[in-house]
């Protein structure tokens, strides 16, 4: 079993980070850390998983994370099954619980969840005898988002998020990703910023900790990290922002915009990209200031570590 | 039917205020009675340690018939009632088809003669609840439909609206109209506020029924139309009542059990069975509403029982049906706020007995001389725990379920009959 200060992981399910203890979080970033080295994920004795069978159920089209779950799975030896649900039964009236009986009847000792509305694979964890995996459910989480997030500033900062200030900028609102980060980092101890239009930050979200601000230049002074949302092109059509031209003006991230941050400031972006958008391309593509591409090798090293550690506790309370 | 004889029970009664021991005799339906030295009878009660106050009147019920009877019946939503000390129910019009004319009316009506409680229909507004086609309200009136009401959405259109207060005014008829703005509440499932923002799901605002409240009393003001505001849940929506009562405005005003006793957080972690319409809100607002009901604002508490199939709730939070039955729990959640001490028994039980009756214009509501025998007896101080499989409704979803509540009916007695007895 995995352990951390003395303290041992034994979640059941991953499907928030208001679940994990602070000694559950250090256990899978010092699991997701071993992981890293890729010698490491390679080779015979990570096979922990052997004899294990995951199902990728992913109700929403993911191509990312979807993959990033299949290759940390294989590495660790699990059977990997992958559902494409969007396009079958559930498109004929069957319910999430009748998706979950058929799938429990085939015992499968993790099941990774994308759902289109918030709850959904809390839901399933109360109905299925395996581990269930948040993979994202509509607007409420995606901790193992967060989690790789994190992992990727640790590589480059180190383990101590104490005094960091990171900014979240964009589309709060309908982020799944935000809300797991602004729980993470405010439980590592950073600062959090939060910075977008007033139709995109939800409602009395000063209460959650967070500073709040609708203008670049002060939201980002100082600011040693800056996660950029991923704005769906939907949303800027009038409905919540007047223009996409307009949206960027105030809330892309170019070298400008950028400047009123720290001076040695990183940028991440939980992908995929609307560059010119939310981000420009010469930010993104800057291996100096961006990390966006170390978050997808993160990402599959967390994603180990969470299946390790859940495996792990689910075997030492069978 | 021989008279029986009530006795020793602490009688209750909010039109005369009265509340002490005493004893009920009970002849040919009707209290003949209230006092001491009747005769002995067969059938007497001994109510020792039992409260007697007038059975209760809930405002609020939806039943699956016609259309969905294998939510609730007729017949079964009676059953429910009297268990839970109700003896007489308003059947909301939202049925499949609509209560929208007088044979439908009458059929309920009929179906309700059966019942061994007093059931009452509340005609549509509009026809088949389109929103702006208005209905025959004068005839459902003499057919004898006590109330008329939106359904679950609102009249939106404020031109109707106008036409239905003024039109109904003729026949002194009582509109009830939901509280909500269309839009500020369109695909929302919750209250919006950190808790659910944290939880992702898209909250209605607190003032998408304080500006549906302010619009329909403005209406009613200009009218002269019985308006009945349908359950308000915010502390907003009761500052616009409570200045319309300062003003003499001629409306009254409605809130549900469960927003009484719960809040948003009994949502947890995404509960469908706590997902109502209007939504559980802040601790505040739950206080706000009490308040209200302390000091008249709010004129009524309903049930607004709302059966539902397991199918409908067990759902990701989002697409599940909101709604909860709430005619067995009526009684005794409304006690357990008595014993914390959060409500005056004698206000829970005129906004509960006397003050729907008096809105609908029906006898029952009180126990006075000659009034109906539709009596409760119950035990204010028992503790016991709601078990949603043990409800006598078809349908069980409650988020009072593993509650432990104080006070149960014991004895529901409709015309001078015992129709439920727990003990």
């Amino acid at each position: 079993m995995a352990f951390s200060n003395g303290y041992p992981f034994t979640q059941r399910h991953c499907l928030s980070i208001s679940q994990f203890s602070r000694p559950d979080i250090e256990t899978l970033l010092t699991l997701g850390e071993h992981y890293l080295d890729l010698s490491v994920q390679k080779s015979g004795e990570s096979k922990v998983l052997t004899g294990k069978t995951l199902i990728n159920l992913f109700f929403e089209n993911s191509t990312r994370t979807e993959k990033s779950f299949e290759v940390a799975g294989r590495r660790l030896g699990a059977d990997v099954i992958g559902m494409a649900v969007a396009h079958s039964s559930v498109k004929k009236g069957e319910t999430l619980l009748d998706t979950a009986a058929t799938l429990n009847a085939m015992n499968p000792d993790m099941l990774v969840v994308r759902h289109g509305t918030s709850g959904a694979p809390a839901l399933l964890s109360q109905k299925v005898s395996g581990s269930v995996i948040n993979a994202g459910d509509g607007m409420h989480e995606h901790p193992t988002q967060a989690l790789l997030d994190a992992l990727t500033l640790r590589r480059v900062i180190g383990g101590d998020f104490g005094g960091l200030r990171i900014a979240i900028c964009g589309d709060i609102l309908h982020s799944r990703v935000a809300r797991s980060n602004i729980q993470l980092l405010n439980m590592l101890g950073a600062e959090v910023h939060l910075i977008g239009p007033p139709t995109l930050i939800p409602a009395n979200v000063d209460r959650w900790g967070t500073n709040v601000f609708h203008d670049m230049e002060t939201g980002l002074q100082g600011c040693d990290v800056v996660m950029m949302l991923r704005l769906q092109l939907e949303r800027m059509s009038g409905a919540f922002v007047p223009s996409k031209r307009e949206y960027y003006h105030y809330y892309g991230l170019d070298r400008t915009k950028l400047a009123y941050a720290s001076s040695d400031a990183l940028v991440m972006h939980p992908g995929p990209m609307n560059r010119g958008v939310e981000i420009s391309s010469d930010i993104a593509d800057d291996p100096g200031i961006s990390l966006i591409t170390q978050q997808v090798e993160s990402g599959i090293a967390i994603r180990m570590a969470i299946l390790h550690a859940l495996s792990d506790a689910r075997d030492m309370q069978s | 039917m021989s008279p029986c004889v009530i006795r020793n029970a602490r009688v209750i009664d909010p039109e005369s205020d009265r509340d002490e021991q005493t004893d009920i005799l009970v002849e040919d339906g009707h209290i003949a009675a209230i006092g001491h030295g009747f005769h002995t009878y067969e059938n007497d009660i001994d109510a020792t340690g039992l409260i007697a106050a007038p059975g209760l009147v809930d405002m609020r019920v939806i039943t699956g018939e016609p259309g969905t009877e294998n939510c609730e019946s007729i017949a079964s939503a009676a059953k429910a009632a009297a268990a839970g000390g109700v003896t007489t129910i308003v059947i909301m019009p939202d049925t499949n088809p609509v209560i929208d004319d007088m044979s439908l009316v009458n059929y309920v009506q009929r179906k309700g003669e059966d019942t061994d409680i007093k059931i009452q229909v509340a005609g549509a507004l509009t026809k088949g609840l389109d929103g702006r086609t208005l209905t025959e309200i004068g005839l459902m009136s003499q057919e004898g439909a006590v109330m008329f009401s939106s359904g679950a959405t609102p009249i939106t259109n404020a031109l109707t609206m106008r036409r239905i207060l003024s039109y109904s005014a003729g026949f002194n008829a009582l509109v009830a109209n939901r509280a909500k703005d269309p839009a500020l509440t369109h695909e929302t499932c919750v209250h919006e506020s950190d808790f659910s923002a944290r939880l992702g799901l898209t909250g209605a605002p607190s003032i998408a029924e304080r500006i549906m409240v302010e619009r329909d009393v403005a209406l009613a003001e200009l009218t002269g139309g019985r308006l009945l505001i349908d359950m308000i849940s915010s502390q907003e929506a009761l500052a616009v009542v409570r200045r319309a009562k300062m003003r003499d405005v001629d409306i009254a005003c409605s809130v549900s059990i469960n927003h009484l006793c719960l809040n948003e957080n009994d949502i947890g972690d995404y509960r469908t069975f706590a997902k109502l319409d209007p939504p559980l809100r802040d601790e505040t607002d739950r206080l706000a509403l009490l308040q209200g009901v302390g000091d008249g604002t709010i004129d009524v508490i309903v049930s607004a029982h709302d059966p539902r199939p397991a199918g409908e709730k067990r759902l990701p939070f989002e697409e599940a049906s909101p709604g909860a039955v709430g005619l067995e729990l009526l009684l005794a959640a409304g006690l357990s706020q008595v014993a914390d001490n959060a409500l005056d028994l004698m206000t829970y039980l005129r906004a509960v007995t006397l003050n729907p009756a008096d809105l609908l214009d029906l006898p029952q509501g009180r126990l006075s001389e000659g009034a109906p025998a539709d009596i409760v007896l119950f035990d204010p101080d028992k503790p016991w725990v709601v078990d949603s499989d043990a409800l006598v409704s078809q349908s069980n979803n409650t988020p009072f379920d593993d509650s432990r509540l104080t006070g149960k009916a014991v004895v529901t007695i409709c015309d001078g009959r015992v129709v439920a007895h727990y003990r």
